[in-house]
């Protein structure tokens, strides 16, 4: 049954049955025989000496297994967790990178910490034992802020780390900057946060872990976006557990936008108690616990500056960023707001000259890392504000101050001057698609009306690009990265032509399943229905390096176009025997290999068949079965572009800002399946949305408590939040892709909280206002308000 | 110390002996295996946990086990038609339909609420919707896509109900 469906089409997901029925599989939802229940033991304190723990009344109460600790741990001879990025600074000294311990020793530098792990019969009972466990704290104090950190007398994280700073980064040709400015006609300066995000995918963060004395193997299920990167890092390097004992299985996994793509030392512990308990055992994390131990993101003060001549042109652009760690290097951490964040800053600009240092610095907070779009928004957020305060201060157009700087499309290649060079992109033709869409013309008429109910309505513009598919393995290398950065496929054919794709990317909301099928099935001709996609298995999948920076369509598409590619090569092989034909001659198309100019053919099916029943079958030449593999390592990033249009409404009786119209044209290049695309741009723009106006993590200056640690606190956007947004693509092919395609997952938070923002400036412009830090909440929007109208109300 | 309780869950008499301390979102998921129903949280602010209780929503991780005495309780297990058939309910359908979903997580929840929303107010608007998935969140889709979805199940529950 079923039908053919290609490139370009959309399909109804094939994940959606058990989504939509109750039956997905989650890790929560798995259950093994005579599981334990795991419960971490948190640090209720941002910084504090750990003299000791008394394991005796936990290990007393009913029902508990055992208590571990960073003791025991340290005992085993367990490694600390690895950092995957080491960046150095402009003299090539490396930055600092101490111990992560799985379990703290010595010191907890974070509330959040883990100090003791508890097994016991049940999660009540774990619970309870928690309540017992007496751990001694000799309390330090603590430092949240970036700028706090590095004062000379601020606390110290790290002996070995004066002033708590990990690494003072740079990039760009400063002395060519600092001439530019000299000679420009205007500098437009700006001070800016990017506020402190959680990531919040619905489905906590949980992990399953088991031990088999039979085999010596340890199965760990977890909610991961990477099993095997996870397998090789806890494996290789934290439990000496050989790769070839540790299955790592992430099955559907309830959103991760990042914050599951590390590896976290939740995963460790329990897999490294399962074997000492002998019992399988079982962690959810609660959403609160999530708040203080998933990886944040975000967190920068920026100082930035651009230089400009007298028409407006961009001469060069300098950014001084203090980079929140929190209090360890996790997965990705350092890589975030240096390599994501410093080549992103030419934007869709021809900007000739760009500096940027970055100061990564450590403080008493839950670490930082990768979260969506990571160190891109940030960049866009620096580069797309400033150029508005630099037209506002000019007296030139918004749009205009953007036309007379962005790359025609006829520039394309073009290479930035820090690092990246742009394959494809058309920024004006996304601008104008934007323009119309959004109806920029009518915005005065809008305008009036919501000033006659006394409201001021905003526009706000920001143009983009972002860098994707991460990443070409070299050129990672020599940033830093100590992995390599390729995807993998197998395609199997079964011996009656239906397919089964094992792919090292991961599905976890993304619609893989539907995507991967329909290039199979467009490129192999095979029925929609007869292609499967298994991914998430150490076990079942041969290697990858999951889902994260918008990587699955570009690097894991084009492993699987290669290795489908492959396929059709060794069945042009057996056609040309069973046909009795030249294989040069033998053409494959619509799911046929045919002789040319001849109507001899045999069928994908029968082309199957013949490989797996090889009776008549150039067995001397070429080997039975027909399953191919490939590895894809990509030669660029993929530059995905676009222009959003936010159109705000700020009540200045209350403060609120209502977001009223959205718009959105993005440069995905290539897109298989519309509907998902479409889908994944409704998500990114909201959560870039929520950054602009609702969510912040907030911590306690002194004692390091983190005040918005539930849902309760932190403002997640819900549906009333949002008007119906208009978004559609303007694409331009990635030219070194195989299918052109650009990646989609990021391209909405990446655009969104510029233009929010702009918008919201735009609306209070009148009173004299050029700048609101995010998220611009009702309280510091009627502040603004309040101080913008008191010389007014002076006069 | 156990209690006994007995109500109808998804059309059938079913009696168990659960904790007085039990929530419902965890007797489902963890006694009788229905891990349809999902748990995000632990403020009842997400809905990810939605059940139907005598008809109304409810989030199960808000309710005690003891409470389900005597009640017909409905879970996302029980809202298409029979048993082990793939025919989906209309809002089902109409999820798929519309690409209501991306990871799945929150999606039995929502899909609750929206049959919910649609038998109480059969010609919804864009703004009910929107309004009645208050309770509910979704870090995927950006709602969008749910909301056109919760509208399209509405009209065809209404259809089917015309039939
Ligand atoms: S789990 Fe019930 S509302 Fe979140
Ligand atoms: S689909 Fe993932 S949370 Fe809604």
């Amino acid at each position: 049954m079923g039908n053919v469906i290609g490139i370009g089409a959309s399909p109804k997901r094939k994940e959606d049955q058990r989504f939509l029925t109750g039956r997905g599989n989650y890790v929560s939802d798995i259950k093994r025989p005579g599981t334990a229940a795991g419960v971490f033991v948190r640090s209720p304190h941002g910084h504090a000496v750990l003299r000791g723990i008394d394991k005796s009344a936990a290990l007393a109460s009913p029902g508990v297994i055992a208590v571990l600790t960073g003791d025991d741990a340290k005992a085993d001879g367990l490694g600390s967790l690895p950092c995957g990025w080491g960046i150095s600074d402009a003299k090539g000294v490396p930055m600092k990178e101490p111990p992560f311990p799985m379990l703290a020793q010595g010191k907890v530098r974070f509330v959040g910490d883990m100090v003791a792990f508890i097994i016991a019969e049940t999660p009540e009972q774990a619970n309870a034992a928690a309540e017992l466990l007496a751990v001694d704290y000799e309390v330090l104090h603590s430092v949240v802020g970036v700028l706090e950190a590095i004062r000379p007398n601020a606390p110290q994280l790290f002996d070995d780390v004066p002033n708590n700073i990990c690494c003072d980064w740079e990039l760009g040709d400063k002395a060519a900057v600092e001439s530019a400015f000299r000679k420009a006609a205007h500098v437009a300066k700006l001070s800016l946060v990017n506020n402190r995000l959680i990531g919040n995918p619905m489905e906590p963060r949980a992990a399953i872990a088991e031990y088999e004395p039979g085999t010596d193997r340890f199965t760990l299920w977890t909610t991961s976006q990477f099993p095997h990167v996870v397998r090789f890092l806890m494996g290789a390097l934290v439990l000496n557990i050989p790769q070839h004992k540790l299955r790592v299985v992430a099955p559907d996994v309830g959103g991760g936008f990042g914050v599951k793509q590390f590896h976290y030392g939740e995963e460790a512990v329990i897999t490294w108690a399962a074997k000492r308990v002998m019992r399988p055992i079982k962690w959810v994390a609660s959403r609160s616990e999530g708040y203080v131990s998933d990886r944040h993101g975000r967190d920068h003060v920026t100082e930035a500056e651009l230089a400009l001549d007298e028409t407006g042109k961009f001469l060069a652009f300098r950014v001084n960023t203090l980079a929140n760690m929190g209090g360890y290097l996790s997965t990705f951490g350092p890589n975030i707001p240096t390599n994501l964040y410093g080549p992103l800053l030419g934007g869709v600009y021809t900007t000739p000259a760009i500096y940027c240092n970055v100061k990564v610095v450590f403080t008493n907070t839950v670490p930082v890392d990768a979260y969506r779009g990571a160190g891109r928004p940030e960049a866009t957020f620096v580069l797309e504000r400033i150029v508005d305060v630099a037209a506002a201060e000019m007296g030139i157009d918004r749009v205009e101050i953007r036309r007379r700087n962005m790359i025609p499309k006829e520039a394309y290649p073009y290479q930035t001057p820090v690092l990246v060079q742009y394959d494809s992109g058309d920024p004006m033709g996304c601008l104008d698609g934007a323009l119309a869409a959004a109806d920029v013309k009518s915005f005065g008429i809008r305008k009036a009306a919501s000033a006659s109910k006394g409201k001021f309505r905003g526009l706000g513009y920001s143009t983009y690009v972002e860098a994707c598919g991460l990443a070409p393995s070299r050129f990672a290398g020599r940033l830093g990265a100590r992995g390599g950065l390729y995807e993998s496929a197998t395609v199997r054919v079964h011996p009656t032509g239906q397919v089964t794709v094992m792919i090292g990317t991961h599905n976890h909301g993304q619609g893989h399943e539907t995507t991967f099928a329909q290039i199979v099935s467009d490129k192999l001709g095979v029925a929609f229905d007869n292609v499967d996609i298994v991914f998430g298995d150490t076990d079942r999948v041969q290697f990858g390096m999951g889902t994260y920076g918008s990587r699955s369509l570009v690097v894991g598409g084009a492993a699987l176009s290669k290795a489908t590619d492959k396929v059709i090569a060794k069945g042009k092989k057996i056609a040309s025997h069973l046909l009795e034909a030249a294989e040069v001659d033998i053409q494959f198309e619509a799911g046929k290999f045919s002789v040319a100019g001849t109507d001899r053919m045999k069928t994908f099916e029968e082309i199957a068949g013949a490989a797996y029943v090889p009776h008549n079958y150039p067995l001397e030449v070429l080997e039975p079965g027909l399953e191919e593999q490939a590895y894809y390592d990509p030669v660029n990033f993929t530059y995905p572009g676009g222009c959003h249009i936010a159109e705000v409404e700020v009540d200045p009786e209350t403060g609120t800002v209502t977001l009223v119209n959205y718009t959105a044209v993005d440069d995905v290049g290539t897109v298989i399946n519309p509907m998902i695309v479409e889908g994944q741009l409704h998500g990114g723009i909201v959560q870039g949305v929520g950054q602009a106006l609702f969510e912040n993590a907030v911590y306690d200056e002194s004692s390091g408590q983190l005040l918005s640690g539930s849902l309760m606190d932190y403002c997640m956007p819900r549906a009333d939040h949002m008007p119906m947004m208009k978004v559609a693509t303007h694409s331009t092919l990635c030219t070194h892709t195989p299918m052109g395609v650009k990646g989609c997952g990021e391209v909405g938070t990446i655009g969104s909280p510029a233009a929010v923002i702009n918008a919201v400036v735009d609306a209070l412009s009148h009173l004299g206002v050029t700048h609101v830090d995010m998220p611009a909440t009702p309280n510091r929007i009627w502040r603004l308000l309040q101080n913008a109208s008191l010389p007014v109300a002076a006069e | 110390m156990t209690v006994q309780i007995s109500f109808t869950l998804n059309g059938r008499p079913t009696t168990v002996e659960v904790e007085p301390a039990t929530l419902v979102a965890e007797l489902l998921r963890e006694q009788l295996n229905l891990t349809g129903t999902h748990i995000g949280c632990d403020t009842s602010q997400c809905g990810a946990c939605v059940v139907h209780l005598n008809g109304l929503p409810v989030k199960s991780c808000t309710l005690l086990a003891p409470a389900l005495d005597g009640a017909t309780l409905l879970t996302i297990e029980g809202l298409q038609g029979a048993p082990g058939s793939n025919q989906m309910h209309p809002m089902q359908e109409a999820f798929r339909e519309h690409h209501g979903l991306q990871c799945g997580f929150c999606t039995p929840g929502m899909l609750m609420t929206a049959v919910a929303l649609a038998t109480e107010k059969p010609d919804l608007t864009e703004a009910d919707v929107r309004h009645g998935l208050e309770g509910n969140i979704c870090r995927c889709t950006g709602y969008q896509n749910i909301v056109v979805s919760v509208l399209a199940g509405a009209a065809a529950m209404n259809a089917a109900k015309g039939e």
